[in-house]
């Protein structure tokens, strides 16, 4: 099939499809002639409009439909804001499983169910938003590259229908010596009011802003680019956001990075001073502690390179920084910041050895929680072997006791106490707020002495490459919003027919500070200001 | 054959195969990432822990052997009813399969009170910071790996065994000749 070209009167050939000659602006088609041109794109062929053939035609002409394309916003928006109605997956505590029916009943398993728990990484979301994309580059192509070439092509000389055809239009019958004056005269006045002036025969054609037109577009492509962002989040080692817990006194490996270890030296917790009047409503009003600040005081370390995965190997020390809320401790594209705190989490308890008839103490052990020693010689033949140790105790369904995790939550001890009575060893099951003989009476007891707590330091590990290109997006997008809702495209058309000067005017928007600026230009000039047509037959159906 | 139409049909699937493309390949290097170090007939991440009798650990040094690679914690039930399968599997298997027993960051007393219990005597050791756990991608206890001779995984199994299956998994990485 041949492409189809449309020799205009005025010798500009153009595309099937175009409704208004790109030069001249005669009207190409019944439609156009009788109902006039779609502005926005100077009547140009968008380029979907022409007729389908292939699937790939197809494919464009779904992507460029702007009915398409609100669709997708519109559903985007939804699936969004349903996503908000209960908390994610990434944001709840325990379980999906049973967390959000326990929390919000049938509509909660409801949400569970149906998946909506990690809406956002969702296939369907994310085709939503590939889908977005796609439309808005299809689009911008579709119409932005025939609206540029109809602007690049547009002749000072436009056909009298296109003319006729303008919202602001005048005609003022003029002797021709007189025409070329007013006319000149006219054109000088536009070009003061910073209007670009091209003549061709006399005729003349103003024109300011068209840049204005660009900013949908440039918009486009600021968002193009932030989704392009967005989907960069996805590729592994673009995007980290995870959490991590550090004792105090401990070194933990940082997630996601490769050979780095922290370590807390000291989590310190300030608070609002209680008796400061100042702070009165506001500790009335929450029934927690206020922290004023708080902060860990870390050093990072990072393995050596040649270091295996499990093995610590040569550490060095790479910085130390207290990290604070708000002031993280930067490395490589990471970011540790202080994001939470666990207080008061038991690390060691001391116990001494007791007669339990006399009351005699035998010096003091102390047991470390996280890693504890097996056997403690208390001296004078007195010695307590720590037999079993259950961190977080329970008793499991083979009615044994066992450990729920590693976390010493509940702590419980079977120690075995040695003394010059006893050489054989007494067993003593000690528990909080427990302590069983469970192979008979015993002579000794173990009793607790103290208890050592340490702080844990929550933070949140973060990487996002993906910052500059959202930032540049982000920008990009508001440019082009300034620019196309700041600026308007502006032109005046000047033009000798017959006996007569015709005027036309066309903008984009802001039609009365357009109207304003014409008739400012056309003062005192003989020809007469271009009306508003629009306004006109408004005013005479209104009078009929 | 309009020269244009052609030109136009180019652009346009250029720009769709484009945008496929890059999406095409967001999801398959997503997709990728997920799996974690342990991939099916891919080497295996080189790790090293030093075991409860003070012996080092280096999967690499275990080219030419099969290694059954065990996560668990004492506080895991399933882990401790298949120790005593994993137990005698190891003692028929073990001229021919190297086996470690990877304890998830537990006490090291815990730990050796529950070997001595169960009497186990393959190794064992405590991965202290959840590193090579963490390496391996492994979710809930037990898990599972298992290495042939040549350093590549030929299964991830999450979750407890039977005592068929210790054995049949035992048998799978025997090298051949």
């Amino acid at each position: 099939m041949n492409e189809q070209t449309h020799v205009c009167e005025c010798g500009h050939k153009n595309k099937e499809g175009t409704e208004m000659c790109a030069a001249c602006g005669k009207p190409l088609t019944e439609k156009a002639r009788t109902e006039g041109v779609n502005m926005r794109y100077e009547g140009a062929a968008i380029r979907s409009k022409k007729r389908k053939v292939t699937v790939l035609d197809r494919i464009w002409g779904f992507f460029s439909s702007v009915k398409v394309g609100v669709w997708i916003i519109v559903l985007l928006l939804l699936a969004s804001g349903v996503g908000t109605i209960f908390p994610q997956n990434n944001y709840i505590s325990g379980e999906p499983e049973v967390f959000y029916e326990q929390e919000y009943g049938i509509f909660g398993l409801f949400y569970y169910k149906l998946g909506l728990h990690e809406l956002y990484s969702s296939w369907w979301y994310i085709a939503l938003i590939v889908a977005l994309g796609i439309s808005i580059i299809v689009a911008s192509i579709d119409r932005g590259v025939p609206l540029y070439k109809a602007l690049k092509s547009q002749r000072v000389t436009r056909h009298k229908h296109f003319m006729t055809r303008q919202r602001l239009f005048s005609k003022t019958a003029i002797a021709p010596s007189e025409a070329e004056r007013a006319i000149a005269e006219a054109a000088e006045r536009l070009k003061q009011k910073r209007y670009r002036i091209r003549v061709e025969n006399g005729n003349v054609l103003a024109e300011k802003n068209r840049f204005a037109r660009w900013g949908p577009y440039v918009n486009h492509l600021g968002l193009i680019l932030f989704l392009i962002g967005c989907l960069l989040r996805y590729i592994p080692g673009m995007y980290v956001d995870t959490q991590m817990w550090v004792r105090e006194g401990e070194q933990s490996p940082i997630p996601e990075t490769d050979g780095y270890f922290i370590e807390n030296r000291g989590f310190k917790l300030e608070l609002y001073d209680e008796n400061d009047e100042r702070f009165q409503d506001a500790f009335a009003s929450s029934n927690a502690v206020v922290p004023e600040t708080f902060e860990t005081d870390a050093v990072l370390y990072k393995r050596q390179e040649s270091g295996i995965v499990g093995e610590s190997g040569e550490l060095e020390q790479v910085q130390e920084k207290k990290i604070r809320v708000n002031d993280p401790l930067k490395f490589d594209s990471f970011s540790l910041y202080q994001m939470d705190y666990r207080l008061n989490e038991l690390h060691e308890m001391t116990f001494t050895l007791e007669h339990k008839d006399t009351g005699d103490t035998f010096g003091e052990l102390t047991v470390n929680l996280l890693n504890p020693e097996e056997f403690y010689d208390l001296g004078d033949g007195y010695a307590v072997e720590l037999a079993d140790y259950y961190p977080d105790f329970h008793i499991n369904n083979n009615k044994e006791p066992a450990t729920r995790s590693s976390v010493p939550n509940n702590p419980y001890f079977v120690f075995k106490m040695y003394t010059p009575d006893t050489p054989d060893g007494e067993t003593s099951m000690v528990g909080i707020q427990q302590n069983l003989e469970p192979l008979g009476e015993n002579k000794y007891k173990m009793t607790f002495v103290d208890v050592d707590l340490v702080n844990v330091s929550i933070l949140t590990v973060r990487k996002d490459l993906t910052m500059p290109l959202l930032i540049a997006g982000g920008s990009i997008f508001i440019i082009g919003l300034i620019q196309g809702s700041y600026w308007a495209h502006r032109r005046v058309w000047l033009q000798q027919v017959g006996g007569e000067v015709w005027i036309a005017g066309h903008t984009n928007r802001n039609w009365l500070s357009f109207k304003r600026e014409i008739d400012d230009a056309l003062e005192g000039n003989a020809l007469t200001a271009p009306v508003d047509q629009e306004e006109e037959a408004e005013s005479r159906s209104e009078g009929a | 054959m309009g020269k244009s139409k052609k030109k136009r049909s180019i652009i346009r699937f250029t720009v769709l195969f484009a945008i496929v493309c890059a999406i095409g390949y967001t999801i398959y290097a997503n997709a990728a990432s997920k799996q974690g170090a342990v991939k099916v007939g891919e080497p295996a991440t080189n790790f090293a822990l030093v075991d409860l009798e003070q012996e080092r650990f280096e999967l690499g040094q275990n080219k030419g052997k099969g290694v059954f690679i065990n996560f668990w914690g004492t506080f895991c039930e399933p882990c401790e009813r298949e120790m005593p399968y994993i137990e005698n599997a190891y003692e028929q298997y073990k001229d021919e399969v190297e086996m470690i027993a990877v304890n998830v960051d537990e006490a090291p007393l815990t730990v050796q009170s529950f070997i001595n219990r169960h009497g186990l005597t393959f190794p064992v050791a405590i991965d202290e910071r959840r590193e090579v756990t963490r390496a391996y991608g492994i979710g809930p206890l037990p898990a599972t790996i298992l290495v042939d001779e040549h350093g590549i995984v030929q299964k991830v199994h999450t979750g407890a065994m039977t005592e068929e299956m210790v054995h049949e998994f035992f048998q799978s990485i025997v090298p051949d000749a």
